[in-house]
């Protein structure tokens, strides 16, 4: 597995793209700031969201107002986060492709997009789901595990450069 | 100027600074911290940049939702400054000869100023416009001045991990 990780992120590395991309100084830094300003956006979004489910955020508003106002623009920025990694990993394909660090940020990335978007269905279809009280619990324990696992993909995202392979 | 240097060096040559250099760990777990607190500050400012703009939230009264949002950034804002003072001083004059550390610490005064501004001019008509959905001009502009600063206080601070000398 290891070798042919190595041997794919050699032919990536040989592409005319990630040549570009290597040697264009302004590329690499350019992508991590729109990537970085838009883990921004997702991240601000899912944890105003979850404040209103501790009612810390707009309890004047219905939690189904929040969400509807907060989430579905997550969606398309995922897009664009998936974009620019994607060129961030042609042009230095074993920053990623041979790292640990990276693989643990894109499991915790399953798993806070299965989270969110369960969150994100359940409020809108049955705005008063989280009402009642044993289910206002449940749906406080998603909210602070969807913040540690989105929080964890920040730290991970960040000890990607501390632990790429030499 | 000598006085700032004497204090830039009293920081650096702390027990702190000398830790976070020292260690292999540190530096990278006070980074993280600080761009989880970065990105909250910039993310909870730009839902507000949105609605006076008149993009996003336009059905909420800007005061309502900015006193819902401002407590987020601020409390964001105090770590993030925290967290970006101990990563400064482990490296203190290395910092402050790189031209994008210091451009981002002004593009940080110029948000907070144009904040400012936006308190003491268009904000004192703010009971008239702000169920409005597209707010007037002043305001207008301060959101968007205010997307555009933080954009580039992004930027700069993705540029110092590339200018910076080898530590």
């Amino acid at each position: 597995m290891e070798a042919l990780l190595n041997a794919f992120s050699k032919w990536l590395a040989a592409t005319s793209l990630s040549h570009i991309i290597q040697t264009v100084t302004w590329i690499i830094p350019t992508l991590q700031t729109i990537h970085i300003l838009c883990v921004a956006i997702v991240f601000s979004s899912v944890v105003l969201v979850d404040l209103r489910i501790f009612c810390l955020f707009e309890r004047d508003e219905p939690l189904r107002e929040v969400t509807r106002r907060f989430l579905p623009p997550i969606w398309p920025v995922l897009i664009i986060l998936l974009i620019t990694g994607s060129l961030l990993i042609i042009g230095e394909p074993r920053r990623s492709l041979v790292n640990t660090t990276f693989y643990l940020k894109m499991a915790l990335l399953l798993v806070a997009i299965l989270l969110t978007a369960t969150l994100q269905r359940t409020v809108l279809a049955s705005p008063s789901f989280f009402e009642d009280r044993s289910q206002r619990l449940i749906g406080q324990a998603l909210a602070t595990l969807s913040v540690l696992v989105w929080c964890c993909i920040l730290f991970a995202g960040r000890w990607i450069a501390y632990t790429q392979a030499g | 100027m000598s006085q700032l240097s004497d204090l830039v060096a009293f920081f650096e040559d702390s027990g702190i600074a000398e830790a976070i250099r020292e260690s292999n760990t540190l530096f990278p777990l006070i980074e993280s911290v600080h761009v989880v607190a970065i990105s909250l500050v910039v993310g909870s400012i730009l839902a507000l940049d949105l609605r006076l703009l008149g993009f996003a939230s336009v059905g909420r009264p800007v005061s309502r939702l900015a006193s819902a949002i401002l407590p987020v950034t601020w409390g964001a804002f105090v770590i993030a400054a925290a967290t970006g003072f101990l990563l400064f001083i482990s490296n203190a004059s290395k910092y402050l000869s790189n031209g994008y550390f210091d451009a981002k610490i002004i593009l940080i005064c110029a948000a907070g100023l144009n904040m400012i501004v936006f308190h003491a001019i268009s904000a004192r008509d703010m009971p008239q416009w702000e169920k409005h959905a597209r707010p007037p001009f002043p305001a207008r502009a301060a959101g968007a001045l205010s997307i555009l600063l933080w954009i580039a206080v992004v930027a700069c601070g993705r540029w110092i991990g590339f200018t910076m000398q080898a530590l």
